[in-house]
């Protein structure tokens, strides 16, 4: 049962822990960006011309399947529950964009959820890699590898001068988005974070927080870096740019991390147990204070002050505790928020002990 | 005066802040006027999506020759019917034939985008078989160039051994594609 893990698990092998840098960095991101030849752009195609964009598209999963080396699960947006689909964007699976007309919207979705196609979103394909930790090269050797896949059988908009043709300029050349996800609590608490997205613009890479809702300030200190440029580069050079820059903010969290204990160790290790104490016996938590505490927890676990639980709680915890998977886990949409936050602290409580180490 | 927030250094600027509570007044020093000035600027720079923005960039890039008034607005991609117009407004491109029909209009603003217009990356196998090699003819070249510049005259000529047989390839692969495509 396939879908029934997709929807109702948490499992997510690259949000697990032990990747490299695993201590600041969670996940790592390649996106291709791919179209056929002729047909119109998901935003100016008719419902037919999609609808041969999703044949085209399915009728290459089989070779897909086989270069993944493991089975997709297709997922049909029309057919979808909202509460599923919002599940999918929960995972990162698959774009709000993607939902925003759900007709002939499907994505394959390998079985270890590493692999993620979205036939007509802005661009007829859109595949995503992921792997934990900072492993771009091996997103990047499978997106590749999948992308000369459907070359070999399918005609791809491409030209000689300016590369693969997306539906957006900014995307056009190799279509190409490389990003990771990182962790970074020791940046924020000592208000550097903002110098780190400043030197970044200037690399020519865009760093944003990931759970910020509205004008808010980002949520759980998790940031997302990616190249903003995509044409007149190399696929690699793109790559081994980004990798080194996640290097050095890497390096510069864990000064920051040193730095902490260094100067506030006994407060700072106050703070972690009182979050890790509020997680582990609130009877009502909302999704921010979740993440807050959260993102205390996991640096209270990498710098050594929690031992009693291991650091596997932190992806279980992420996508456990959004809303939309608790509504769907309880078959109900229209539960008030009073009772999903009543849920979803006992779903952390559930996970703490779960993972608890001694 | 002192500074009304910290209470600390000498307040040198006034602000009026006319909010969801009506109107306040205050003194700062230039500390903490600093951080208003920063979330004043961080909620503007919100509210404004990156969608705008670049339709912004794109429209701004054809009032520079728009000294030719309707001459491309006229034109229409044969494929899916999308004007230049219609790109001003949504900031996306319709098909791919359209990067065809709008290439002289497109290449400056990819170079405004991007800082290039010109693909260095992955090139398709199939359609791009030749295209592939040329690419790799490029790269040698230049890995040569390198080479001799550092005087590393061995690593110099592996590379032109290379150069030499893929551009005889190429000259095969062409001369019995004269008719061809390109």
């Amino acid at each position: 049962m396939a879908l029934a893990d997709l929807f109702g698990s948490t499992n997510l092998p690259w949000l697990d822990i032990g990747g490299r840098e695993g201590d600041v960095v969670l996940s790592s991101r390649i996106r291709l960006a791919r179209n056929f030849r002729e047909i119109p752009f998901p935003n100016r195609a008719d419902f037919s011309q999609l609808a041969k964009v999703q044949a085209m598209a399915a009728s290459v999963l089989p070779d897909l399947e086989r270069a993944a080396g493991q089975p997709f699960d297709l997922v049909d947006m029309d057919k979808a529950t909202p509460l599923e689909r919002e599940v999918l964007i929960e995972k990162s699976l698959v774009t709000r964009n993607f939902l925003r007309s759900p007709q002939h919207r499907v994505v394959f979705i390998s079985e270890g959820r590493h692999v993620s196609i979205m036939v007509n979103e802005e661009d007829h394909l859109r595949i995503q890699c992921m792997a934990k930790g900072l492993d771009l090269d091996a997103s990047l050797d499978m997106a590749s590898r999948i992308d000369d896949l459907v070359e070999s059988k399918l005609d791809v908009a491409f030209d000689e001068k300016m590369g693969y043709l997306t539906s957006c300029p900014t995307n056009l050349g190799t279509g190409l988005r490389a990003s990771v996800l990182l962790h970074l609590p020791g940046l924020v608490y000592t208000r550097n974070i903002n110098n780190i997205s400043n030197i970044s613009q200037q690399l020519g890479l865009s760093v944003r927080a990931i759970y910020s809702e509205n004008d808010q300030e980002g949520q759980g200190n998790i940031f997302q870096i990616s190249n903003q440029l995509t044409l007149g580069f190399s696929e690699e050079e793109i790559v081994g740019n980004l990798k080194s820059a996640v290097k050095e903010i890497a390096s510069n969290e864990r000064r920051a991390r040193k730095a902490l204990e260094l100067y506030r160790k006994d407060q700072l290790e106050d703070s972690v147990w009182r979050a890790y104490g509020i997680l582990r016996y609130a009877r009502f938590l909302s999704e921010k204070e979740v993440l807050d505490l959260l993102s205390k927890v996991r640096l209270g676990i990498d710098m050594g002050f929690i031992d009693e639980v291991g650091a596997a709680c932190f992806s279980d915890i992420l996508i456990g505790s959004r809303t939309s998977y608790l509504q769907n886990m309880a078959g109900n949409e229209n539960m008030s928020g009073s009772e999903v936050d009543r849920m979803r602290a006992a779903t952390v409580r559930h996970s703490l002990s779960k993972h608890r180490v001694k | 005066m002192l500074c009304d927030e910290c209470g600390k250094n000498e307040a040198h600027i006034h602000i009026v802040q006319i909010g969801p509570n009506g109107r306040m007044e205050k003194n700062l020093c230039e500390e903490c006027a600093a951080g208003y000035g920063t979330s004043m600027f961080a909620s503007q720079q919100k509210s404004m999506s990156v969608d705008d923005f670049l339709k912004g960039v794109f429209s701004s890039a054809s009032e520079t020759d728009s000294a030719a008034p309707g001459r491309h607005h006229e034109l229409v991609c044969p494929n899916c019917g999308m004007s230049y117009q219609d790109f001003h407004d949504t900031g996306k491109i319709g098909c791919s034939v359209c990067y065809d029909t709008f290439r002289q209009q497109l290449e400056p603003l990819l170079r405004r985008v991007h800082g290039s217009s010109v693909h260095s990356g992955k090139i398709p196998h199939r359609s791009g078989g030749a295209l592939e090699m040329k690419h790799e003819i490029e790269v040698l070249r230049r890995n040569l160039q390198e080479a001799v510049r550092q005087e590393e005259y061995e690593k110099a000529a592996e590379y032109r051994d290379r150069i030499r047989v893929l551009e005889k390839e190429l000259g095969k692969q062409e001369g019995g594609l004269s008719n061809g495509s390109r």
